[in-house]
């Protein structure tokens, strides 16, 4: 394996990361809601595909897009019954309300699934290898990398260029202001939230094949989620995305080079990064 | 000088008084002593009540009367088990006791390194860094294991008898009153802890840390010592667990066990000591209970509880752990409510 090698398995991982955690970005850093159980609307995303493909034999690329509609669905729906009465609630009642949301959810998908580990059925022309100046690539990291590059691209413009975005940017800098000034700042909010969602579920579809799926998804990768929140800061998604690029390289190149230490590294990480900037690597100085 | 003297003596009056002991307490420790004769064939799991309840105790320290939210106490509660382990398993300390205080020493020592970290920055920085100590740690002990064990954890640990006297029996009986004694101790030492002028401070810096400062209390240096403190007492439970179970396993360090002591606490109601211990009871009956009625699926029931609880509000949620005393008190004329917990974790 060589160094570009692992590059490009990082930079895949990473943006994987991202497109997983992005909608996390939103409600914990934007929105200020700490929200644990993100990684089970991804764990969602993920099952169902994996039914989808596995026992209706519809095709991967028919499954990923129902994969996102079902899980922002779900997302929905939780955020207009329960989400919502905790807005205003303090950090501790929402960690504990989202950890209750993670249990459930582990156990609820562990008696319909089952423990073990379920792996989608890919297209042939999505294994193996192509060879591009030498390089052997993987055809699905590349397939990924691709994908979750244009979804990036698209989020920074409906951000930055659309009028929803513009709605969004003015209700997370000050709820008060907007809603005086037209903008239904709770409905803004509720289907950000259920984009996000439908972003997990998108994202834990894509990435069954190369985090695995089982029942202990949200569990497993809710530090990884929250790494790329808490160190990219929330003032833009730029900082979650080189967080996520970082995070993923670095982890790659960790179980590479020193496999002893494994998620070591990434802790390690974390800490010195978050001790050095407690907001966040590219978080305002005074974010709340 | 005068002004100050007065004050001083007047905090450490209104200490005193809030230090008296009343009666519901004695009735509830009566009560814990005289399981040991009640329920002969149910000593495992009211050891495991009892080192729960330390545990849960040290939470409620830095969580009820500080503020602090964590998300990786298990940290110290491993530590502490591990260092326990070890000492026993390499006979470098073979008595339970001595035992028991240097795991606890070795945690709070753990607790005072990571303070400084987990002072920085907001409630979620908090978090992050505190669930971040607990996975390194966790890490560390899955890989170093030819010092650990690895996944398989330690085994074959074997105690001496406490204080050279009483050895552990197979029936467990021996471990209960052992871990009820150190709970005793350990809650005494909480109960002079949170009752004292330092932890009036405490009280202060957790509703308003800004104002707190503002009176001249060092805010972080209290922080740094109730958190170097409560390492202390998640130590002394860790190496009770593992004394009494003989064993020491990456289970201590999980995320779970961090967020089941989340739970043990809230049930039982924040920032008045016996917050954790009654929760405790409750948590164990109720996992006893899922855990019967369905052997695989119990966490999903202690989820659903969390999230009901949360919905219903925390706050009304251990209202009822004053309603019978009260209750009592009103029959026989008394209007001071009793043991109230004092407004809520932030």
């Amino acid at each position: 394996m060589t160094l570009l090698t692992i590059l490009f398995d990082g930079v895949a991982y990473g943006m994987l990361l991202f497109v997983l955690a992005c909608g996390l970005a939103v409600t914990m850093g934007l929105m200020n809601f700490v929200n644990l159980a993100h990684g089970a609307f991804a764990m969602a995303g993920g099952y169902v595909c994996a039914i989808l493909v596995n026992r209706s034999g519809l095709p991967f690329f028919a499954a990923l897009p129902i994969a996102f509609l079902v899980s922002a669905a779900l997302g929905a729906l939780l955020e207009r019954t329960l989400y919502r009465h905790l807005y205003a609630r303090s950090h501790l009642d929402q960690v504990l309300f989202t950890i209750g949301l993670v249990f459930m959810s582990v156990t609820a998908c562990d008696y319909f699934m089952g423990s073990s580990q379920t792996f989608i059925h890919l297209p042939d022309y999505l294994q193996g290898q192509i060879d591009i100046f030498g390089l052997g690539v993987g055809r699905y990291r590349l397939m990924i990398i691709v994908i979750c590059g244009l979804l990036t691209v698209a989020l920074q413009l409906i951000l930055s260029k659309t009028r929803f975005g513009s709605r969004l940017r003015a209700a997370v800098d000050d709820p008060r202001a907007a809603s005086g000034l037209g903008i239904n700042v709770p409905q803004v909010f509720a289907l950000t939230f259920a984009f996000g969602c439908g972003l997990a579920g998108f994202g834990g579809a894509l990435g069954a094949e190369i985090l695995g799926l089982d029942p202990y998804f949200p569990l497993k990768f809710m530090i990884y989620f929250l790494i790329v929140v808490t160190v990219g800061g929330s003032s833009s998604i730029t900082g979650p995305f080189l967080a996520s690029l970082l995070l993923g390289i670095g982890d790659v190149a960790g179980k590479y080079y020193v496999p002893k230490l494994g998620a070591f590294v990434i802790y390690t990480m974390m800490i010195v990064i978050l001790i050095w900037r407690p907001n966040g690597l590219f978080g305002r100085a005074n974010a709340r | 000088m005068t002004v100050n003297d007065t004050l001083r003596s007047q905090v450490g009056h209104s200490a005193m008084q809030r230090g008296r002991w009343r009666w519901p307490e004695l009735v509830f420790w009566l009560l814990a002593a005289s399981c040991v004769f009640l329920f002969p064939n149910r000593y495992l799991i009211l050891t495991e009540i009892a080192w729960l309840a330390l545990f849960a105790l040290s939470l409620d320290l830095i969580l009820g009367y500080a503020g602090i939210v964590s998300l990786g106490h298990a940290a110290f509660f491993g530590f502490g088990g591990y260092a326990a382990g070890l000492l026993a398993l390499h006979h470098i300390v073979d008595e339970p006791v001595l035992a028991l205080l240097v795991a606890g020493f070795a945690a709070m020592a753990l607790g005072f390194v990571t303070s400084f970290l987990v002072m920085r920055g907001s409630d979620l920085t908090r978090l992050m860094v505190t669930l971040g100590i607990a996975l390194l740690l966790r890490e560390l002990a899955n890989k170093f294991s030819n010092i650990t064990g690895g996944s398989d954890g330690l085994q074959g640990i074997e105690m001496a008898p406490i204080l050279g006297l009483y050895s552990f029996d197979i029936f467990g009986k021996v471990g209960f009153i052992y871990c009820l004694c150190v709970l005793f101790v350990m809650f005494l030492l909480a109960r002079r802890i949170v009752n004292s002028p330092f932890g009036l401070s405490l009280r202060a810096i957790r509703n308003n840390p800004l104002r707190a400062s503002a009176i001249g209390i060092p805010v972080d240096r209290r922080l740094i010592a109730i958190y170097t403190v409560a390492a202390f007492f998640a130590g002394v439970a860790g190496a009770l667990s593992t004394q009494t179970t003989a064993l020491a396993s990456l289970d201590g360090f999980a995320f779970d066990r961090s967020a089941d002591l989340m739970l043990v606490l809230i049930i039982g109601g924040t920032g008045y000591l016996y917050g954790g211990l009654i929760g405790a009871v409750i948590f164990k009956l109720l996992q006893e209970l899922f855990s019967t009625l369905t052997p695989q699926y119990w966490q999903f029931w202690i989820g659903l509880v969390l999230v009901v609880i949360v919905l219903v509000g925390r706050e009304r949620m251990h209202r009822w752990a004053l309603y019978l005393p009260n209750l009592v008190m009103r029959r026989f004329g008394a209007k001071a409510p009793i043991m109230l917990p004092e407004g809520d974790a932030p």
